[in-house]
């Protein structure tokens, strides 16, 4: 009898170290790739590297145009994605019946959207944004299609946040007299918008770190200068480095690790910057 | 102004502001339109010139250099290697994890380990691409010389990294569904942490964890940068993984760097296999949505 028990903890006890590797597995592989990546990309990023154009010689490589090119698809991207995305989730949250079909299938369209592959929305950006729109390899296709790519969770995110408005407020907005869409103005909004901001953060930051739809929709790997409007063809970050990364010589490799550092130092910063304002705003409420 | 134009006015906005709303949604259903029509009008003249059944069971796949053959097998295979791989290293790993955090670790050490495991969930695929060429895929030449540089192995075990976190969190979620009672009950039957997560909470929240691996092997076969990085582009029918493969999204970013003429054959092909893509994965998450709702216990 003893011994059954004896056995029974002594496989409890095998069993959770073997769960406890499974965890730290993730966190290894994590440590391991940073490592990688800094020990092989820290010694290449210079002023240099941060304001010269891409070349064919490593040493004079630069990501200065695919920095510009990401900041301008990420503002573009925001600007549509955000509007389109929080006017959907009040739509969802705040006027629509949740008994008729149309919110259903909505709900399940919305669901099913976050599912499809990244590369499906660079076919659809390749076929309605840049050819029958007519927009061309622009900065402006490449934003649309990031802005759809996203925006299944900026909706969701959204509605989580008003969600998490309290009844009472609103009763009380609605007892002064307000229509509805001024109790969502004056009460809904404030509340839910450092929500709203930190899901669109996150969403944006993958967004950033995208690199397939773009090249779809027909993003250079190559682009000796800025843009400078929208309808200029452009790169991004994540697509230089792809063009670094599968390029032969060695030391083109080492200008990839530093592109991902940089990168990494951006989704990093963004993701911190959302995790600040949700700490900062949670406690007020 | 009056009071009761003030009033008009109001009411006015409210409603405009409502048709506007209803537009906004509009636009995901557009998407989803768009995306099917886009993909299957191509697909539709496409599948004029090439038989749906050459582009099923053909095992050539050459679209581009002559003399062409569109048999999508390969492709297929690659896609499936790449998730049978990932499939092996994130579904035990994710599913250890997920025990771990939710039936034995601390809240303290959890709040430490699950925004570690959102980080890696974070990470661009692009990056673990460059992890996989310049790193897993050296580090194992050492053990299996025979490796090619360009491998299915490499890549399928990045992208099973990369979807860790996604088995981790959302088996977890449905672990931490179960009530805590029948936990309770077996721990008052003299059960170790061990008997009630394999005899009680796994079995319990078995729905979520099957459709979590289902999502995972989706994400799997959507996955594009790593295997377009990593596995190299050699559409050739094989299922050694130690070999170059392509896989259908490794295709499709491997035709868009080239400049393709709108219209050609060629064109129509990136169409077909797009179409191709998002047909399996569509499916896998309503399969996955299915056995979500079906199979869930209620408590």
């Amino acid at each position: 009898m003893l011994n059954r028990v004896k056995r029974r903890k002594l496989i409890d006890n095998i069993f959770k170290n073997i769960v406890f590797l499974c965890t730290m597995f993730g966190v290894v592989i994590l440590v391991v790739l940073m490592f990688d990546i800094l020990r092989k990309g820290l010694g290449w990023i210079n002023l240099n590297f941060l304001t010269h154009f891409p070349s064919r010689f490593p040493k004079k490589a630069g990501l200065a145009s695919a920095i510009v090119g990401t900041s301008w698809i990420i503002t573009l991207t925001a600007l549509i994605a955000f509007p389109l995305g929080v006017g959907t989730a009040l739509y969802l949250e705040e006027y629509a019946n949740k008994t008729t079909k149309f919110f259903k299938i909505l709900e399940l369209n919305i669901a099913n959207l976050a599912g499809v592959p990244s590369i499906v929305y660079g076919m659809l950006g390749l076929s309605v944004f840049v050819q029958m729109l007519g927009f061309g390899r622009s900065i402006l296709s490449g934003a649309f299609t990031l802005a759809l790519l996203i925006l299944p969770v900026v909706i969701v995110s959204a509605q989580e946040a008003i969600k998490a408005v309290p009844n009472s407020a609103k009763e009380g907005a609605y007892a002064l007299g307000m229509t509805k869409w001024q109790m969502i103005k004056c009460v809904v909004l404030p509340y839910a918008m450092p929500g709203m901001l930190t899901g669109s953060i996150l969403a944006l930051s993958r967004a950033a770190g995208e690199a397939a739809p773009l090249i779809v929709v027909g993003a250079a790997a190559y682009v000796p200068f800025f843009p400078k409007n929208i309808f200029d063809i452009f790169t991004v970050m994540p697509i230089q480095i792809y063009n670094w990364t599968s390029r032969p010589q060695e030391d083109f490799q080492y200008i990839a690790a530093a592109g991902i550092i940089v990168l990494m130092i951006l989704l990093l910063s963004a993701n911190g910057l959302a995790i600040y304002l949700r700490n900062k705003y949670q406690q007020d409420i | 102004m009056s009071k009761d134009t003030v009033k008009k006015r109001a009411y006015f906005m409210d409603k405009l502001i409502r048709y506007m709303l209803v537009i906004f949604s509009l636009i995901s259903i557009i998407t989803t339109i768009l995306i099917v029509f886009t993909l299957f009008g191509e697909s539709f003249v496409f599948f004029k010139e090439v038989s749906i059944k050459e582009f099923l069971t053909g095992t050539l796949w050459s679209p581009v250099i002559k003399p062409q053959k569109f048999g999508v097998l390969p492709l297929l295979v690659g896609s499936l290697l790449i998730a049978i791989i990932s499939g092996i290293i994130s579904i035990p790993i994710g599913l250890g994890s997920a025990i771990y955090l939710s039936e034995y670790s601390s809240d303290k050490l959890r709040k430490i380990l699950k925004p570690i495991l959102e980080i890696l969930a974070g990470i661009p695929s692009i990056v673990y691409g460059f992890f996989a060429l310049t790193f897993i895929t050296p580090l194992f030449r050492r053990i299996i010389p025979n490796l090619e540089i360009f491998n299915a192995l490499s890549a399928g075990i990045a992208v099973g990294i990369m979807t860790i976190p996604m088995v981790a969190s959302l088996s977890e979620d449905a672990m931490r569904a179960v009530p805590n009672a029948m936990r309770e009950g077996a721990y008052g039957l003299g059960s170790t942490t061990f008997e009630v997560s394999t005899k009680v909470v796994i079995p319990a929240a078995l729905s979520g964890i099957v459709s979590s691996f289902i999502l995972a092997i989706s994400r799997a076969i959507g996955e594009t940068m790593i295997v377009a990085i990593a596995a190299g582009a050699n559409p050739s029918l094989n299922f050694n993984p130690l070999k170059t493969i392509q896989t259908m999204t490794g295709f499709m970013v491997n035709v868009s760097l080239g400049d393709i003429p709108h219209g050609s054959i060629e064109y129509r092909t990136l169409f077909a296999v797009g179409a191709l893509l998002f047909i399996m994965t569509f499916i896998m998450n309503i399969i996955a949505k299915v056995v979500i709702n079906r199979y869930r216990e209620e408590y």
